[in-house]
């Protein structure tokens, strides 16, 4: 009877538990037992098309973003009312339970006569159950985009930084697929808001703000945390070893770290390695098959061209290719940065 | 009393209700929506579920990936259910599999562009009456592994078939608890390789047409390595004389053409009641791991070896002394006399010039006429002493077998 009673203790506390959340959480957000089929249905946007957030919807921005097929990427962060974000130096913000990232892939096609195009939009919802990835593709009309359960390919055509018309088979991940980077020791995470990605100015609806200032105004992280911060790679003024280091961190560095999807071969790709051998450095493949392309060391310093990461960067074969999802085409600029990095090393 | 009786039925009850609702059967066939069909099926699925695959040729574009625990993908036999992979634009591999307790087992995955089949970091993975294919014979264009599951524990390959790999047809690396038995490998460069794992065993197996038959390695620089415990017996490692067709910069790229065993920088590997012959190069090799490497804590040396009750058809006859050191080294010690079994000798210094703990020695008994060679490297390096022993009675000795592999099948 004793059991009993605690029991119903205990289911009562839940019931009132459930309610209180789902007041507080516009979103509904804590509890997904049903996944939205729209990404309407959120209300994240006031505006779809425009990708103009609602209130309390915060666009953010990294200093150095993965290359995914030459896409614009419009971020932005929900964090429930009064709620704080922790801090652990060099790692991912955590964030309370109902918080999520909102990244949608585009090409703005600002350079060119094509029509911007909302390819997908990528949600990371921070449950009761740990972070969730869901992914909604935008149909033709781009009023609204669908669940998509196991990915999409989406064959088009956009406009490059040059003003060039590329083609592209462009390829929205399954669910699957976003683990495969998402995680940590098996459990799924964000990877780009870490305080050293994030220690820069953005235009808000407010005006220009430091990204870690705004957060601090909004009441989520301290004033004053002691942070590194990562250098852009596209950024000519800083030295090669940073940019190169913050390229590499981005692109791979999320699954070539201990505890990722490529720990298995012992390359560590992250920001904060330091061993020479694990980074590379005349370290042989484990199980790279034909994707070793002859050649006897990831990084050969002084030899680009006989380095299994910079031919694996350069291929477009599925068998070969790094990052093994995400692109259907190679980052030229990467390639370059990465090629001049080992050439000096 | 009365209260507990009727809970406890109440709970069984529950559970078989939960059980019932949960399992279901998903059957899929062949279209040009396919891959869609699979990966929603996939995702989707619920533990207990089974997604059957039924005859016929799945056509695919992109690799497929299950994270759903306790599922079961069947399909109507290996020659029956086949997923085709020759036109594949997306994905490091046909099939990968990232959770618990999953029984693959009765279809074919032909030509992926990458591996075959990659199951990581799980918990109870059965492969069942599965074969990895690529179509086209030996080329170096062809994926690396068949079968590779990695940093798993309790691994089962039955009666399953790797043809075509470009490094290991059937690989477990950085495992525990394995099973390999009752299966085949042939064309691949390496047959089936054991690395960087702990308590394999390898038995009922026929390895033919590789370059190596079967190989038990451990490498540097991993998360897990120090390979123990494995036991490799009651296989066929025959005719393995295929040329060595993986790229440069893999370690099976050093495997010479012709091996039937090869055991590298490994502990506790016990070797019995093989049928090992018609190998180009050796029968078996014992060898270290000879590359540099900054790893402190990697042991590169073999120790406590057995190779006891096998028996030997004709080796050597023609070995291949263009890969690797292993057969040219070999070759001149025995003045092209080729042995049985050779061991390179190498160890610690300290244990060259004081001798080798008696618990690391290795033992090699009854088999047969087999011969041997091991080199002496203090005798190797200097002019007047002999460079190798030749008499295999030198290793003779009491055998301690080593314990069965044994875990739960029935998942």
């Amino acid at each position: 009877m004793r059991t009993f009673k605690k029991s119903l203790f205990l289911l009562i506390f839940l019931i009132s538990f459930e309610s209180h959340t789902k007041e507080t959480n516009q979103y509904n957000l804590n509890n997904f037992s049903k996944v939205p089929e729209f990404l309407s249905e959120f209300g994240f946007f006031k505006d779809m098309q425009n990708q103009i957030p609602a209130e309390g919807i915060h666009p953010y921005s990294l200093i150095s973003p993965l290359f995914s097929d030459e896409t614009d990427k419009l971020r932005f962060v929900y964090v429930p009312d009064g709620q704080k974000l922790g801090y652990v130096n060099n790692e991912v913000f955590i964030f309370p339970v109902g918080s999520t990232l909102i990244k949608t892939f585009a090409y703005l096609n600002k350079n060119g006569p094509l029509e911007q195009q909302l390819l997908e939009t990528r949600l990371l919802i921070n449950t009761n159950d740990g972070w969730q990835a869901i992914s909604y593709v935008w149909n033709k009309e781009q009023t609204d985009a669908s669940r998509a359960i196991a990915g999409a390919t989406i064959p088009t055509t956009f406009i490059n930084s040059d003003g060039k018309m590329i083609d592209v088979r462009y390829r929205a991940p399954n669910q699957n697929q976003c683990k495969e980077c998402h995680q940590a020791n098996k459990t799924i995470t964000p990877i780009g808001p870490k305080a050293r990605n994030m220690n820069k100015l953005i235009e808000y609806e407010s005006g220009e703000m430091n990204q870690l200032l705004y957060w601090a105004a909004l009441g989520w992280i301290d004033k004053n945390i002691d942070t590194a911060s990562i250098s852009n790679y596209m950024d000519v003024n800083a030295s090669l070893e940073d940019r190169s280091r913050a390229y590499l961190d981005i692109n791979c560095g999320h699954c070539h770290i201990p505890g990722g999807s490529a720990d298995t071969t012992g390359l560590y790709l992250n920001y904060t390695e330091r061993d020479k051998e694990q980074l590379g450095i005349y370290k042989k493949p484990v199980a790279a098959g034909r994707a070793s392309g002859n050649l006897k060391y990831s990084i050969v310093p002084g030899h680009a061209d006989e380095s299994i990461l910079l031919f694996r960067m350069k291929s477009l074969d599925p068998g070969i290719m790094m990052p093994e999802s995400g692109r259907a085409l190679a980052d030229e600029v990467g390639i370059k940065l990465i090629e001049d990095w080992i050439d000096k090393l | 009393m009365k209260f507990l009786k009727l809970s406890k039925k109440t709970l069984i009850g529950l559970l078989f209700l939960s059980c019932s609702t949960h399992s279901a059967v998903q059957i899929i066939q062949p279209s040009d929506n396919a891959y869609q069909d699979i990966q929603e099926a996939l995702i989707l699925a619920e533990p207990g579920d089974v997604i059957r695959l039924t005859s016929g040729i799945f056509h695919l574009q992109d690799s497929l990936s299950l994270d759903v625990s306790g599922v079961q993908i069947e399909g109507e036999g290996m020659d029956q259910t086949i997923l085709n992979f020759s036109n594949q634009q997306s994905g490091a591999q046909g099939l990968s599999v990232t959770s618990d307790n999953v029984t693959l087992q009765d279809f074919s995955i032909q030509n992926a562009r990458g591996d075959a089949i990659k199951v990581k970091g799980v918990t109870n993975i059965k492969f069942l009456r599965v074969k990895t294919e690529w179509t086209n014979g030996p080329s170096p264009k062809n994926g690396a592994y068949g079968f590779y599951p990695v940093e798993s524990t309790n691994v089962l390959i039955d009666a399953c078939v790797a043809i075509g790999a470009s490094d290991a047809g059937i690989y477990v690396g950085q495992s525990k608890n394995i099973i390999v038995r009752n299966s085949r490998a042939e064309y691949n460069v390496a047959g089936i390789e054991i690395e960087n794992s702990y308590y394999a065993d390898v038995y009922n197996n026929i390895a033919t047409n590789n370059t190596g038959g079967i190989l038990v390695f451990d490498l540097p620089g991993l998360p897990q390595q120090g390979g123990h415990h494995v036991r490799v017996f009651n296989n066929q490692a025959i005719g393995n004389n295929t040329d060595n067709f993986a790229p440069e910069g893999n370690i099976v790229g050093e495997v010479p053409r012709g091996t039937g065993i090869i055991i590298q920088a490994n502990s506790d590997v016990e070797v019995f009641n093989n049928q090992i012959g018609d190998n180009d190069t050796v029968n078996i090799a014992v060898v270290t791991y000879s590359d540099e490497t900054d790893d402190q804590a990697y042991y590169p040396h073999p120790r406590s070896i057995q190779i006891h009750g096998n028996k030997f058809g004709p080796t050597g006859y023609n070995p291949d002394t263009t890969k690797g050191e292993l057969a040219q080294i070999l070759f001149e010690l025995s003045k092209g006399n080729m042995p049985d079994i050779f061991w390179d000798g190498l160890m610690p210094i300290s244990q060259l010039i004081f001798g080798q703990p008696e618990d690391e020695k290795m033992i090699i008994s009854n088999n047969g006429d087999a011969t041997l060679l091991a080199i002496k490297p203090i005798g190797y390096m200097l002019p007047f002493l002999e460079p190798a022993v030749l008499d295999i009675d030198e290793f003779d000795g009491a055998i301690s077998p080593l314990a069965k592999v044994e875990f739960d099948e029935n998942f």
